[in-house]
């Protein structure tokens, strides 16, 4: 069960956030005063793949909430964490990121920092 | 996904070649700025878990798949403020996505990590190792060498009116 939603978590979570980026990068620099954040949620209603990201981070987030209940956070939260992985080769090979070996050694420095704090 | 990939090409391709000069045109302009709108992610989230966690241990049933279970989650005060935190993170991150790279987001934004121990610790009295240090060193090393990078591949295109 444990590790059931745990996936959940990292496919959603991976899924959302690339699409995310995806929408966000086309859009435009947005602000974020009051009606910027208001601006935000009407862009974010109007786009299908925004829609589909947030119901991507309701999943995950709903998987999370069952998981805390029967993991510790200093679980969850490290072991969610892989879906960085994930997510750096997606901004490298399919968002066309500048990955180079600075932010490759960081997202992994990260990533062992993230398993660290879970023991 | 290929379809994205394909289109993604496309609008890089249609992207202006360089920014505008001045610092006052858009908010992306300003790496300093950039690690502003992170640094806000980052408490949004810590601060909207915290809550968001607290409260779920506090209910003492556990939720399985019963959404009726979740609708009375959501009626407790400790649980709602957790939620209302994480929309608030979640519109600030789309706008910080906005701004930077993903792969320059993400690590950045691993700085939440270290905050979300400290608060279980504090809060939730979850167990913690002198490991901690040593992986909270490696966060922000690892946080601080992307911060060193550019924050976007390519420059993004006018804000629509």
């Amino acid at each position: 069960m444990k590790w059931a939603l745990l996936a959940i978590i990292v496919v959603s979570t991976v899924l959302a956030d690339f699409l995310q980026s995806y929408e966000m990068k086309r859009s435009g620099e947005q602000s974020v005063g009051a009606r910027g954040l208001v601006r935000l949620l009407r862009l974010t209603l109007s786009r299908r793949y925004l829609i589909f990201a947030i119901a991507c981070m309701a999943l995950s987030f709903f998987a999370f909430m069952a998981l805390i209940q029967i993991a510790p956070l200093s679980f969850a939260v490290p072991a969610s964490a892989v879906s960085l992985v994930f997510e750096t080769l997606l901004a490298k090979f399919v968002l066309n990121e500048a990955v180079g070996k600075r932010r490759t050694a960081g997202a992994l420095l990260v990533l062992s920092g993230v398993v660290l704090l879970a023991r | 996904m290929t379809d994205l990939a394909e289109e993604t090409g496309v609008v890089c391709v249609a992207a202006p070649p360089e920014e505008p000069a001045t610092g006052s045109t858009g908010p992306g302009t300003s790496k300093l700025k950039t690690f502003l709108l992170a640094f806000a992610v980052i408490l949004f989230n810590a601060v909207g878990n915290l809550c968001l966690a607290w409260g779920m241990k506090h209910l003492g049933e556990l939720m399985g798949w019963n959404p009726l279970g979740y609708i009375r989650a959501i009626l407790n005060p400790s649980v709602a403020a957790g939620v209302a935190l994480l929309i608030l993170w979640l519109l600030t991150r789309m706008a910080l996505m906005s701004w930077a790279d993903l792969s320059f987001s993400l690590p950045v934004t691993g700085v939440g990590y270290v905050l979300a121990a400290v608060l279980g610790k504090l809060f939730l009295n979850e167990a913690v190792s002198p490991k901690h240090w040593v992986g909270t060193l490696l966060i922000f090393a690892g946080a601080a060498i992307v911060g060193t990078t550019t924050h976007q591949t390519e420059p993004r295109p006018e804000l629509e009116r």
